[in-house]
């Protein structure tokens, strides 16, 4: 009836999952007692989880990061703790758990806060630079992001119900076929990165269509504002490497369900294969990630320059060129495998090239502040943070990108240290320079400024405390994941790394802090300009938030920095003496497409993980059935009369001339 | 501040000379045109998705483990009569197309239905060969070689199925709403669908040549479908 779950799978005896998931569950439930006795479930249902409003998205993407980035995070300061601890000791996790940590770590790292962040703010910036009202697939997008929160809700269930995969963030056979890894964990991990790399895909469609088929007149390819750049060129990574993992990791759920031998031991099966299309995806996923935080650092060191970009066209060429050159470097991540010297040489020429386009980029945003009016604001200060940090985690990775050099750090800590110094100082500072810059846009309210910048200061320093001393364990001899050791010489650079942690662990609490009291003052934080930052592209130029439909009027694009020129000419919206010509606008109607075919998506990734086969039938019937209803609606959009959009923007306009007047008296 | 904006009020100081005939961006493009070009973004996907499983294929070709290789297995005559199945189903399915421009309901409901028909034809004949395989001892666990042919063929098969139901609905949809806009726009997508499989058949029965020719094909004709004046023609026929 139940396939292969039963009592036994819940595990009783180990205390700090049960106790974090107690936790964690009695919160869920308080939330929910809380929406639903608080009466705000019709709002809930109407406004967010229906919403196929990009924006709604975007902020939806933006939670499930920020509440996965402290799951990832505890499994983070737990691994620091152990190895602090287990010097000549098993420390405090035994090795089958502490695997577990490790594996859930990088997994829900990558793949439920880099990603979804990124998406997210994508999502919410990338139509309104564009000048646009809406993404390309506006129900689509809602069913991307509830198939990403499915991925996300498999990993964590994992947690209370059986075990996650012990294999690491990639599950690489033989390790990870059904010989070594008999229990639900691989199975875990698989079914949750196939449904939730659907989502991926679907968001990635969305976006590359909506960047290329829907931009407001005059927004030329060469005026679009960088992150738009950023984020055509990742989604048309994502669109050419995702189905690549969708097929990889297809491929071991046959190996491991149906007895196929694509990677086994025996029957023929290559592993080696394995590696070579996990990491052809790999590699191009660490660019995926990286790519929009290079937008966001455009946007951000740009504005708090007071200045336009530096080499617009050399940023764009620089961007697209790691777009393709990211498809040509896969093999550096396994250079021992032992493919030889020529191959390996290449691989190695080609991961340092893709330095030179970074290089470029670094350039161009230390030219833009260069004779700049830098104003050093909580996103202006990650950037800087950014650049900094990123240089040398760049470095270390030219470093690597030598293969003999590889050979000797190869699954070193040196490794470790180089990979967070990359996306800690890359990845998150960007997602946390672009959330700090955009968040008045998305809630009309700033955040608060001297929390920011003491979250930022622990965020730098703990970042260099916990992952220098990697460089130097790395250099010690210390590979990767180890549960315990008994090498005196490493133990000092352990415990300090710990306390990088720590570190960290303040910053994320003043982040806490910042959005807590930031919520609680937000009277005095609102923004009734829309333009808080003095912004330079068109996001700034409605108001915040925008009204449902973005702009009132569509706006017309004459070149780069279209808001900036608007600014220059006086023309802004609210300078406007003639009333402008209000028309009917349609809007999409909001569906619950996306959130019941997640659901239906979530019965049958867990029935397939558990082998309850009657279920994964029930589910996938629910999940078509879903799109059919679907597809058979009569309504797809609304309409708001040019009366109702007169109000709002007459509203909105009002707003930006009180504080207009009361700037000039 | 920035002075070279101030220095050239209203032109582009970033625009080079060559440039200067640029053609404004109209602004978003049609439904019809953004839908079909997002399908054929997700159509590239499964370009992508389908040559990672050819390149399986390829390496793990000569993987026999002592079994039987594709020499012993396969039957050129069935490879013959599936591909004309497809061919035939692909001409069928642009019939239907073109009933769906005229919006006759008849001819494209025939033309459906014939194309459903070859579509389970083509099925059944593979679900026969592949049942004899397996009958033979070579079915997909036998070797690392079975694994990777029956999953690329297996694959292609499933997004034959896939595509069946969704030439039903299609037939259910006309036959209970007529040729909507947004059901229009869906058998354009159905079409390239349809024809994307047929494609991939090719590849499969004559490699990788053939692979190449199309690709730069579907390239060549993505980017003319989408210049700038059928956007304005596709605008005029709404």
């Amino acid at each position: 009836m139940f396939g292969k779950l039963n009592w036994s799978a819940i595990p009783l005896d180990q205390p700090i999952p049960m106790i974090t998931s107690g936790v964690v569950g009695l919160a869920i439930l308080g939330v929910l007692a809380w929406v639903v006795v608080g009466g705000h479930l019709p709002y809930v249902w109407k406004e967010w989880i229906t919403s196929v409003d990009h924006k709604r998205i975007g902020v939806m993407y933006i939670i499930l990061a920020a509440l996965m980035l402290l799951r990832g995070f505890a499994d983070a300061i737990m691994m620091r703790s152990q190895q602090a601890i287990a010097y000549h000791s098993q420390g405090y996790l035994p090795p089958e758990h502490f695997n577990q940590i490790f594996s859930a770590h990088g997994t829900i790292m990558i793949f439920f806060v880099a990603m979804p962040f990124m998406i997210g703010l994508m999502n919410l910036v990338v139509p309104l630079q564009l000048g646009v009202r809406d993404v390309a697939f506006p129900t689509l997008n809602s069913v991307g992001f509830w198939l990403t929160a499915t991925g996300a809700l498999l990993v964590n269930i994992s947690l209370v119900v059986g075990e996650f995969a012990r294999t690491g963030w990639l599950p690489f056979p033989p390790l990870s076929e059904l010989t070594y890894s008999p229990g639900v964990g691989v199975d875990y991990y698989l079914w949750s990165i196939e449904i939730s790399g659907a989502g991926t895909l679907v968001a990635g469609i969305n976006l590359v269509t909506t960047v290329l088929k829907i931009r407001t007149k005059g927004m030329n390819y060469l005026r679009m504002p960088m992150f738009c750049w950023t984020t055509l060129a990742t989604n048309l990574l994502i669109v050419a490497a995702f189905p690549i993992l969708t097929a990889t990791l297809a491929m071991l759920i046959l190996d491991r369900y149906l007895g196929f031998h694509f990677f086994t031991n025996e029957g023929g099966g290559n592993m080696m294969m394995f590696m070579n299309f996990i990491w052809a995806w790999g590699h191009p996923e660490v660019h995926i990630l990286v790519l929009p935080a290079f937008g966001i650092f455009s946007e951000v060191v740009s504005t708090f320059s007071g200045k336009s970009l530096f080499g617009y066209r050399s940023m764009v060429l620089a961007t697209m060129a790691i777009c393709i050159i990211s498809f040509m470097v896969w093999l550096h991540h396994f250079f021992t495998m032992g493919a030889g010297p020529d191959v390996n040489a290449i691989f190695g020429i080609a991961s340092m090239i893709i330095a030179v386009p970074t290089g470029v980029k670094i350039y161009n945003w230390l030219f833009t502040m260069y004779a700049g009016r830098v104003r050093f604001e909580t996103p202006m200060l990650w950037s800087v943070g950014f650049m900094v940090t990123f240089i040398i985690g760049g470095l270390t990775g030219v470093l690597l990108a030598v293969p003999p050099a590889d050979f000797l750090l190869h699954n070193s800590l040196f490794l470790i240290a180089h990979f967070h110094n990359v996306i800690i100082g890359g990845v998150l500072f960007g997602a946390f320079a672009g959330y700090t810059y955009w968040f008045p846009k998305a809630f009309g309210f700033r955040l608060h400024d001297g929390l920011g910048k003491a979250a930022f200061w622990f965020w730098l320093a703990g970042f260099y405390v916990a992952f220098m001393p990697l460089y130097v364990l790395g250099f010690l001899g210390m590979t990767r994941r180890m549960q315990h050791y008994d090498v005196a010489a490493w133990r000092p650079w352990l415990i300090v790394a710990a306390g990088g942690a720590v570190l960290i662990l303040i910053g994320i609490a003043f982040q806490i802090a910042q959005l807590v009291v930031s919520i609680r003052r937000r009277a005095e934080l609102r923004d009734f300009t829309g333009d808080p930052w003095d912004g330079r592209s068109l996001e700034w130029a409605t108001s915040s938030p925008p009204p449902v439909f973005n702009f009132a009027i569509p706006p017309e694009v004459h070149g780069l920095d279209p808001y900036w020129q608007q600014k220059l000419r006086g023309k802004q919206p609210e300078l406007e003496k003639h009333e402008p010509h209000y028309q009917d606008i349609e809007m999409p109607r909001n569906s619950p497409t996306g959130f019941v075919c997640a659901f239906f998506a979530t019965v049958m990734g867990f029935a397939l993980i558990w082998h309850i086969w009657w279920m994964v039938v029930a589910g996938f019937v629910g999940a078509v059935a879903t799109f059919v209803v679907f597809a058979w609606r009569d309504h797809d959009e609304y309409l708001i009369p040019a009366a109702e959009v007169a109000r709002i923007d007459h509203a909105n306009l009002a707003e930006r001339r009180a504080v207009m007047s009361q700037g000039t008296a | 501040m920035s002075d070279t904006v101030l220095a050239y009020p209203g032109s582009d100081p970033r625009r080079l000379p060559s440039m200067a005939g640029t053609v404004e961006h109209a602004g978003p493009a049609s439904k019809r045109i953004v839908t079909g070009y997002g399908f054929w973004i997700f159509i590239l996907s499964d370009m992508v998705m389908f040559s990672a499983f050819f390149a399986t294929y390829a390496v793990l070709l000569g993987q026999t483990a002592g079994g039987p290789s594709g020499h012993d297995l396969f039957d050129l005559r069935n490879v013959a009569i599936e591909t004309g199945f497809l061919l035939a189903s692909s001409f069928t399915c642009g019939l239907a197309s073109i009933a769906a421009d005229n919006r006759t309901a008849f001819w494209f409901q025939i033309a459906m239905a014939v194309t459903c028909a070859l579509g389970l034809g083509f099925l059944a004949i593979e679900g026969r060969e592949f049942a004899s395989l397996v009958a033979r001892g070579a079915g997909p666990t036998r070797s690392a070689f079975l694994s990777a042919f029956f999953t690329l063929v297996g694959c292609h098969g499933l997004h034959v199925s896939a595509g069946i139901l969704w030439l039903l609905t299609m037939m259910a949809q006309i036959f209970t709403k007529g040729f909507r806009a947004d059901i229009q726009r869906r058998i354009l997508c159905f079409a390239l669908f349809w024809h994307a499989l047929d494609i991939i058949w090719m590849e499969l029965a004559f490699g990788l040549l053939i692979v190449l020719l199309i690709m730069g094909r579907s390239l060549w004709i993505m980017a003319n479908q989408n210049m700038m004046p059928m956007d304005q023609i596709m605008q005029m026929q709404q």
